[in-house]
């Protein structure tokens, strides 16, 4: 598929086919501006390819209605950089807006997120808010998020741009038992030594093209 | 769960930005108000024609000189006239009769006046009261004919009155309508703003469209209902002031606005503010939240 922003000299990703397996864990990396997160942005129906398909779950997004776009993000699971953490409410109650939004009631809530939140490894901290959570365990509630409507896929872009070595690899830990569970994570990163550890299949972008794809692969 | 959860969400996005829901609940009040003023002067001035233009008459008065001939072919012709309802035909002495109950407070007048001088006349109820016009044309130049007064066309004057007002009223609505909806669709977009982050994670984790909708666009319709109670009252307020006080006295002339009337205004003046507010918030949450 081709991408073209308009207003930009040349295509944020050009004719760029990749396909990605149910329970795969897959990273695209590639310096900033390559086009890794427009992949995303793609996956999540939030734009559309000028030329070419986008097929998530054998449905194809490119033609889907915007109207149908809520129920098919509630197949996909998202963690961002930047946490995204509502601030005035605590672990468990960011958790469980999730679900209440999406119609489940809080009896369901009360029985699923706490188990969520012991499998994110914060048992004990459902009480705390975002500003009292270290940026380790605020991630670790957006992951909890994510995965507690126990999506087909999670996507994460960037997930540990913003913390530190050793809380990167607790947060890779995270996402690696959560793709044994079946669940395919793709992830956007250019974090090279959390690439190197992992050796999983990586994509590599570079001005908009594939440069490289290889399994169980290191960065660079 | 849901509902209580949107419902929620409604009041504490009304307390929230409290000055300014004040600032849209009194224009939407002031507009319907406006609005409900207007419509009740519709139907009463419609009341009111149809009351006054039921008893107008046209008259035609006769010169003192008619001559029998004159007369009997004047009556003929009006008998004949498909414009022409009824014809009533007044002598000289009935008309006198007439003159003296008129004017019974003022028996130096009455006294004054012979019977003789008071024109003999043909009273006449047209088919359509508008039609004067013709009625006129054709027997002004009649032999006989004195003079043709038609009391439509003063009652016209008074309508055009109640018409200009009317019209005002309804251009203040309009007016106050369109401040309304520019509050309405900033306090939208104030509280979006306020919610981002609810927006945005709600968005991501795929919440319906509505549900992110809803409690915004409640909130403008709680905002126009509100508006549209007071305005009710104001209405009422007004009722008591005019009509029961200082406006008593023309009693006679206008007929009384009937309570019924104005609590037939309430679902009109309700319709109008929520729906307005309903659309305006929808509008605005398409552009500004783009769900």
């Amino acid at each position: 598929m081709t991408k073209t922003y308009p207003k930009a000299s040349r295509p944020s990703l050009d004719n760029v086919s990749v396909s990605i397996e149910k329970g795969e864990f897959v990273f695209f990396i590639g310096p900033s501006g390559s086009g890794k997160s427009t992949i995303i942005k793609m996956l999540l129906h939030e734009v559309a390819p000028n030329k070419g398909r986008v097929i998530v779950n054998g449905k194809d997004v490119t033609s889907m209605r915007s109207w149908k776009r809520p129920h098919f993000r509630r197949s996909i699971g998202c963690v961002f950089q930047d946490f995204r953490l509502l601030p005035n409410r605590t672990a468990y109650e960011n958790v469980a807006f999730a679900l209440e939004v999406i119609g489940k009631t809080k009896a369901v809530a009360r029985r699923v997120v706490p188990e969520v939140l012991e499998l994110v490894g914060l048992g004990g901290k459902e009480h705390r808010y975002p500003h009292e959570l270290s940026g380790g365990e605020q991630q670790r509630v957006a992951v909890a998020r994510a995965f507690v409507n126990r999506p087909l896929i999670l996507l994460a872009d960037e997930p540990t741009g913003n913390l530190d070595p050793d809380t990167s690899i607790e947060i890779m830990r995270l996402l690696d038992r959560i793709n044994r569970t079946g669940t395919t994570v793709v992830m956007v990163t250019h974090d090279s030594n959390i690439v190197n550890q992992m050796r999983r299949r990586v994509v590599e972008i570079e001005s908009g093209r594939i440069v490289r794809d290889q399994a169980r692969g290191v960065y660079g | 769960m849901r509902m209580k959860y949107v419902l929620s969400e409604v009041l504490v996005g009304l307390w929230r930005n409290v000055t300014m829901t004040v600032a849209m609940i009194i224009t939407m009040a002031v507009s319907l108000t406006m609005l409900g003023a207007s419509g009740l002067m519709y139907k009463q001035v419609g009341d009111m024609k149809d009351l006054y233009y039921k008893n107008v008459e046209v008259s035609i008065f006769l010169k003192t000189d008619v001559t029998e001939q004159q007369r009997t072919d004047l009556d003929a012709k009006l008998k004949s006239d498909p414009l022409v309802k009824e014809v009533l035909y007044v002598n000289k002495d009935e008309a006198y009769k007439t003159f003296k109950e008129m004017y019974q407070d003022a028996p130096d007048l009455v006294n004054a006046v012979k019977p003789d001088l008071l024109p003999e006349s043909f009273r006449l109820k047209l088919v359509n009261p508008e039609q004067y016009k013709n009625i006129y044309d054709q027997y002004q130049g009649t032999e006989g004919v004195d003079v043709i007064v038609d009391q439509s066309r003063l009652l016209d004057k008074i309508f055009n009155v109640l018409t200009a007002i009317q019209n005002i009223a309804l251009a203040a609505a309009v007016v106050m309508a369109i401040a309304a909806l520019l509050l309405v669709a900033n306090t939208i977009q104030v509280a979006a703003y306020s919610k981002r982050r609810e927006v945005a994670v709600m968005k991501l984790v795929g919440a319906s469209n509505w549900f992110i909708q809803a409690p915004f666009v409640l909130e403008a319709v709680v905002a126009g209902l509100i508006g549209s109670v007071l305005g009710l009252i104001a209405l009422i307020g007004a009722k008591q002031l005019l009509f029961s006080g200082s406006l008593k006295a023309l009693e006679g002339l206008l007929s009384p606005v009937q309570w019924s009337d104005i609590f037939l205004m309430f679902p009109l003046m309700a319709g109008v503010g929520g729906l307005i507010s309903a659309a305006t918030a929808w509008v605005t949450l398409r552009f500004y939240l783009r769900v």
